[in-house]
């Protein structure tokens, strides 16, 4: 079998299984809503104060979203020694790695950044950012699911893996926030948003370069144990 | 072909463990020098700063910590590299030793940073660019540290802690690169730092001193982690029974 029907088996397999169990993919997008919807209680009600804290806000929340979506990435998985079938297949692991983690993206960064224009209405975002921030969100979320990954597949075999997650995978992500956040901004401001999107790209085409070796070397740590 | 036999000799902990602890000495006596030297220079000697006046002198710690702090994660992240390539059992040693005294030098330079902020900025706390950035770093030493710490198999740990810690490295100038520009992007340069090339010579010397003393302090200190590590794992073996029990 050639590398790419391989991808695509795997890509198709584990977008088969997230649409059987649905909650796979929705419980980090009920998430996403409910923790969104509590900022205006803690805050209060101001349109404009909203509307300045919007931009953060979403991002954060789809950050936390997208993290607690990755935590489950290799677990079924793991448990099931699917896994270790893929890391003993003579196929590379990099391409394997790659359909995982953009499986693992359509089901979830995908209908988060869909999803967003609607809680940035909720939140009372200008709606000068909305096309931006589902764009930034497309990009960023991308870059997410592979740092997300790495650290997913770290700690697969861990028993008491959700929280070290966050510990581990929390600082990388800072960049990410950064340059997703300002360019939603920027185009309220009616400044340049086409730089932070363009490092956007820029981190992603190096997380689609680099995080594959890193995902493949932890996986292989971790069933090695 | 090149002679590996030092390869070897590194890689074995017996001879690690002898050869440290003839350098210990050479690293403690100078770092202690340094330190304790360089400090009381900087505090009592040199002139206060026209505008800082005395508070200024935090600096002849605080700029170590960072420096060396900063330092020790690519040592830690160089050390991870030559576990996984050639799977030299005291790179992970290293590795794992170097984590722990890294976060408490961030921690040092934190906590120094916010010393020198109150009288300075009148603030505990300012999302400055470089704070900003020292405190992620503090954030990597402890995400490694707890990555550490949950597998109960050390091989795993080390092996798994190698990737993050190299992960990090690659992260490093883009998470520095990324809080410059956001720090940019949304303050007003109104509040510096002395800048480290308009600093005067009389109060750089002392920081000289207390620098290079701050990093033979961290390989005086990750000398001796890394030799507690070395007895814990290597107990069960003759020599370390035999220099136990004081033959």
């Amino acid at each position: 079998m050639g590398t790419s029907t391989v991808m695509f088996a795997v890509l198709r397999r584990d977008l088969q299984a997230a649409l059987r169990r649905g909650s796979e993919w929705s419980n980090p997008l009920l998430f996403f809503l409910m923790v969104c919807s509590l900022f205006p209680l803690g805050i209060g009600p101001e349109r404009q104060q909203l509307a300045v804290l919007a931009p953060g806000i979403i991002w954060v929340v789809a950050l936390l979203a997208s993290m607690m979506a990755t935590d489950g990435l290799f677990r079924g998985d793991y448990d099931d020694a699917t896994l270790e079938q893929l890391l003993l297949s003579p196929l590379p692991l990099y391409p394997l790695v790659l359909a995982k983690t953009f499986g693992h993206w359509l089901v979830s960064g995908l209908p988060l950044s869909l999803l967003s224009p609607l809680l940035a209405t909720i939140l009372q975002l200008p709606s000068e950012g909305l096309a931006v921030l589902m764009v930034s969100l497309l990009l960023g979320t991308a870059v997410l699911s592979f740092i997300g990954a790495i650290g997913a597949a770290l700690t697969v075999g861990l028993r008491k893996g959700g929280l070290l997650l966050s510990l581990i995978v929390l600082p990388l992500y800072i960049p990410v926030l950064i340059f997703g956040s300002a360019a939603v901004k920027s185009a309220i401001d009616g400044m340049a948003y086409l730089p932070p999107l363009a490092v956007l790209a820029a981190l992603l085409m190096a997380a689609l370069a680099l995080a594959p070796l890193a995902i493949g070397g932890a996986l292989r740590i971790s069933v090695d144990q | 072909m090149a002679n590996w036999q030092w390869f070897h000799k590194w890689g074995s902990p017996r001879w690690f463990y002898q050869f440290s602890g003839r350098l210990l000495p050479w690293l403690a006596i100078p770092a202690l020098l340094l330190l304790v030297g360089g400090c009381v220079w900087g505090l009592a000697f040199v002139p206060a700063d026209f505008k800082q006046g005395n508070s200024f002198r935090i600096i002849y710690i605080h700029v170590p910590a960072a420096a060396v702090a900063m330092g020790g994660y690519m040592l830690m992240a160089t050390a991870a590299a030559v576990h996984l390539i050639w799977r030299m059992k005291l790179a992970a040693i290293v590795m794992k030793s170097a984590a722990p005294i890294g976060a408490a030098l961030t921690f040092l330079a934190l906590l120094t940073g916010a010393v020198w902020g109150k009288p300075t900025w009148g603030t505990w706390w300012v999302w400055d660019a470089r704070i900003t950035s020292v405190l992620i770093l503090f954030f990597l030493y402890l995400g490694l540290i707890a990555l550490h710490q949950a597998f109960e198999n050390r091989d795993a740990a080390a092996r798994a802690c190698a990737v993050l810690a190299i992960v990090g490295a690659v992260n490093i100038p883009i998470i520095y690169w990324s809080v410059e520009w956001w720090y940019s992007l949304h303050q007003p340069a109104s509040i510096k730092f002395v800048g480290e090339s308009t600093i005067h010579p009389t109060m750089l010397r002392p920081l000289m001193a207390t620098l290079s003393g701050m990093y033979l302090f961290f390989g005086w200190v990750l000398l001796l982690f890394v030799r507690a590590e070395i007895i814990e794992r290597e107990k069960n073996t003759r020599w370390v029974q035999a220099l136990v029990s004081g033959k």
